[in-house]
């Protein structure tokens, strides 16, 4: 063993793989306390995922239970070559696409109504002003949070999703096409508009003085 | 190259996706567009306002799992043994 691989922090990553290994074989043993602990240890995480998909709380919930049983029954399939809370990550974003789809849409605003407006000549018909705070000062206004949270509430359905998926939970533009079953140029597309309205929402409190 | 066209090419230029000729243009643009060079760095700052939000963890990760999913998860796998 070397020194580069005899380290605290690879000590503490054998560990937690050793761990991860030693739950996965109880899992496919079919150990109770083993699915409880699984349950526990990545419900939480899986409810954020969840919730900031779906509005409703009992959709999250609905989202994590079904991708939770979908995770149990292709525990003999999981080859073990990411870490499980990244399967279960895919996991619970592909149910809350389903769940998505289930439900009945309600009206929504067009997006066309949210991206920025130009004249004939091609210049903004609003030109756009300086936002009175960076990003960073700016969170640390509760509001802000609020704010930014509403934002991407209001935005539309299919725009909403992408943005979350690229943006928030970090899957690439291949993979979003494909949960989406649509091609990558219509993701790109719609994560642009999707950033372009999300800051056409922000820009009234960003523009806010601050005393 | 107007405005309505950087716009439309605004995340491409951002993650370096353009062309080199029309990256130039685009660049050259947003050197003399003062409405430009606002609207693509309040786009970024949205997008980091966006990412920042979602991703805070003392906001939105729950510190348990509700004790009714957690039972309901367990009861279901159970009934489908």
């Amino acid at each position: 063993m070397t020194a580069a691989s005899s380290g605290p922090v690879e000590t503490a990553k054998r560990n937690e793989d050793g761990g991860e290994r030693g739950l996965i074989a109880r899992l496919r043993a079919g150990d109770d306390a083993a699915y409880e602990e699984l349950v526990r240890s990545q419900g939480a995480r899986m409810l954020a995922v969840a919730r900031r998909f779906l509005r409703s709380e009992e959709d999250a919930r609905d989202a994590v239970q079904e991708a939770f049983l979908s995770a149990f029954k292709a525990m003999d399939r999981f080859e073990g070559g990411s870490r499980l809370s990244t399967w279960l990550h895919r996991i619970v974003v592909n149910a809350a696409l389903m769940k998505l789809r289930s439900r009945q849409r309600k009206p929504e605003i067009s997006i066309e109504e949210l991206l920025p407006r130009f004249l004939e000549n091609g210049h903004f018909a609003d030109p756009p002003s300086e936002w009175q705070q960076s990003a960073d000062q700016a969170l640390e206004r509760r509001e802000t949070r609020e704010r930014v949270r509403e934002a991407i509430d209001r935005l539309p359905e299919n725009y909403r999703t992408v943005l979350l998926m690229r943006d928030i939970e970090g899957l690439d533009t291949a993979e979003t096409a494909e949960a989406l079953d649509v091609s990558p140029n219509a993701v790109k597309i719609r994560l642009h508009r999707a950033r372009q309205a999300l800051r056409g929402l922000l820009d009234e409190h960003m523009l806010e003085s601050v005393a | 190259m107007t405005c309505r066209e950087l716009t439309e090419f605004l995340m491409d230029y951002l993650e370096g996706d353009l062309p080199e000729a029309q990256r130039a243009t685009f660049a050259q643009h947003v050197e003399l567009c003062p409405p430009c060079l606002t609207y693509l760095k309040t786009y970024q700052e949205a997008v980091d306002l966006g990412r920042s939000v979602c991703s805070d963890a003392s906001d939105a990760l729950p510190a348990d799992v509700p004790e009714e999913l957690v039972r309901a998860i367990l009861a279901t796998r159970a009934r489908s043994a």
